[in-house]
């Protein structure tokens, strides 16, 4: 109910006229539809350009096959290492003071202001052929670039700030009087993360690996330079893609793109879910002063 | 259980820093620190909590060193100022928590927590909220379920933290009552932190004052109210007024003119008296008493306080009088100084 009244009374304050809105409305819904909408029309609407057949067709090709289990694969193995990690440093940053704190939450950031290409190009610098770590690797018949490591050490590295950044701001508003409470009352460190920590934050840990997993099945640029390119080995969904489309393989290539549209729309559609269903939970999970 | 604190210091670079503090707490009382904030009350409690690790001195549980037992481990109840209740667990299992992370042997039986959890739900006076969250209760709710959560492990000495500081002037009254009236019931050796002299003056056995991490005084409210130990002290626990006066052998003088009044306390040469706003009266202008002028007049609940300027100096003293007295801001009066008090500096 307060809410309601402060919105009106901003609006009344604010006081644009409904002309005024209508078009601040109208730039926004055009604004959305050429830059967002549109395009996902198109890439359905160009898959199924020749008939579902053909839009099955696609996912016939082993090599498309092959593309979706890695895609999938570098999911299964980098989410879950940057849960851990993002974890791990929003309780350190949130919980805890220490020297080098900013540093650390500024490191944090830096996949965001990164050009993809650059994070992957790091990884060849290291572990390249030609790169600090190379001789050494290929002495020992360990192969990073060109392979399943490498895509996957690309893809955590862009996907390194997701669950930590939803996690901090939250984590820091509840603060640590909860945990406090809980060894008070005799509870172990194991066990009041376990009871105590990790419940309260779990919706945004929610969110954080659903956007997480987004990104680490689309990215392209860093796994791109990483990857090689080699068909049915290191092509991941995003580079498939690429590839399909410079052959002139339209359909072929808007089905694969299809699908990892529909996953993100499924991803959005899930988060829209969550805060739906479990509004009231996620709301009580930042505390009331 | 008793509890001695020895030397505790604990510097943390900023406010609320602990110099060298040093307090016997008795088996059973209850014992308030007082103190203005960043006094270091509250890491204080922090550290009897082992919350906070001291840089130096000892924490003495009933003769046994517990300075560097981890807080799991000391059996104390603690009531933190926000309550910092389990926002995802209901009333039961919020209480019921200390409970089932016992070890597995010392684990009481489904039907004993149940039975525990209600029990406790009534000493609060909540019954039958179990099933509530936090986030639906109100803040005297709150306050006593976190106060029913800190009780359930049977802990040694309950420790809070600006228990009513967060609920507001009625509800604070209420609880204040019922607080002491718990405590009397169940017993336990308790400590609590408050910036409020009210609330540790009519809660507490005894108060220990603090200021810029050192204790100031420690004493039965009787005792830190009449008879403070500091100038800080007796500012602090109630209202205080000052002026400069001369004192030789035991005679007090204000500009030149003595003063009948009984000064406690023995200073020679100049100092500064302090005086409660009652230790004082207005008197019609009279060449034996100080002239002063009126500045200002409030009312206060009991009678009035008035604001004066001393001739023929610009010391300004507040003076309590009966609110039948019409005072008019600008009046010429009298000022009969009837007591006061001295502090040699330390």
């Amino acid at each position: 109910m307060r809410d309601a009244t402060a919105t009106r009374r901003v609006a009344a304050v604010t006081g644009e006229t409904p002309v005024a809105r209508a078009v601040l409305i109208a730039v926004a819904v055009t604004f959305l539809g050429i830059v967002l909408i549109f395009p996902i029309i198109v890439v359905f609407v160009e898959a199924f350009r020749n008939g579902f057949a053909a839009f099955l067709a696609a996912f016939d090709d082993p090599d498309a096959r092959a593309a979706i289990r890695l895609t999938l694969m570098v999911a299964a193995i980098a989410v879950p290492l940057n849960l851990v990690f993002g974890l791990a440093a929003s309780w350190a940053i949130a919980k805890f003071d220490f020297r080098g704190k900013n540093i650390l939450i500024t490191l944090i950031d830096l996949p965001f202001s990164v050009s993809p290409v650059v994070s992957g190009l790091v990884y060849v610098l290291l572990f390249g052929a030609q790169g600090l770590l190379g001789p050494w690797l290929k002495a020992h018949g360990i192969q990073i670039i060109f392979a399943l490591p490498g895509i996957v050490l690309a893809t955590i590295f862009v996907t390194f700030p997701f669950v930590a950044r939803e996690l901090i701001p939250l984590m820091q508003e509840q603060g640590s009087g909860e945990e406090e409470a809980a060894l008070s009352l005799g509870a172990g460190g194991l066990r009041t993360f376990l009871t105590i920590t990790l419940p309260n934050v779990r919706w945004g840990l929610l969110y954080g690996v659903l956007l997480c997993n987004a990104r680490a099945m689309g990215e392209f640029g860093a796994v791109a330079v990483v990857s090689g390119h080699i068909r049915g080995v290191t092509t991941t969904m995003p580079l498939h893609v690429e590839i399909l489309y410079n052959e002139y393989n339209f359909v072929a290539a808007f089905a694969v793109a299809s699908l990892l549209a529909l996953l993100a729309l499924v991803t959005l559609a899930a988060k829209s879910y969550l805060e739906w269903r479990y509004g009231g939970a996620i709301a009580s999970a930042i505390p009331r002063r | 259980m008793d509890i001695r604190i020895v030397d505790i210091a604990k510097d943390f670079g900023g406010t609320g820093a602990l110099r060298g503090v040093s307090l016997d707490i008795r088996d059973g009382e209850l014992i308030a620190l007082l103190g203005p904030s960043g006094s270091g009350k509250t890491t204080l409690l922090r550290v009897i909590a082992g919350l906070e690790i001291p840089s130096a001195g000892q924490v003495l549980f009933a003769n046994e060193d517990a300075t560097n037992l981890p807080v799991q481990h000391r059996r104390i109840g603690f009531v933190f100022q926000h309550y910092a209740l389990f926002r995802h667990m209901t009333v039961f299992d919020n209480i019921a928590y200390g409970l089932r992370v016992r070890p597995r042997a010392e684990q009481p039986s489904r039907q004993e927590i149940g039975q525990r959890v209600e029990a406790l739900l009534d000493l609060v006076q909540l019954p039958g909220i179990e099933k509530r969250y936090p986030a639906h209760l109100s803040g005297g709710q709150r306050q006593r379920v976190a106060l029913a959560r800190a009780l359930a492990v049977e802990p040694r000495v309950l420790l809070l933290d600006e228990p009513l500081g967060a609920l507001d002037a009625k509800v604070r009254k209420d609880l204040r009552r019922w607080l002491r009236e718990l405590h009397d019931r169940t017993g336990h050796t308790t400590v609590f932190v408050t910036h409020d002299q009210d609330e540790a003056l009519e809660l507490a056995d005894r108060v220990a004052i603090l200021n810029e991490g050192r204790v100031e005084q420690i004493g039965t409210p009787d005792e830190v109210y009449d008879t403070p130990a500091s100038p800080f002290v007796m500012a602090f626990v109630g209202d205080t007024t000052s002026m400069p006066i001369e004192l030789r052998d035991g005679q007090a003088t204000f500009a030149g003119k003595r003063l009948m009044a009984d000064i406690i306390g023995s200073v020679e040469g100049q100092t500064q008296l302090y005086l409660r706003p009652g230790d004082a009266v207005l008197v019609k202008p009279d060449p034996d008493d100080l002239a002063g002028t009126v500045l200002g007049v409030r009312r206060t609940a009991t009678g009035r306080r008035v604001h004066v300027r001393l001739d023929p100096t610009a010391t300004e003293i507040e003076i309590e009088a009966a609110a039948s007295r019409n005072v008019s801001v600008g009046e010429a009066v009298g000022v009969r100084i009837l007591k006061g008090r001295v502090f040699s500096a330390a």
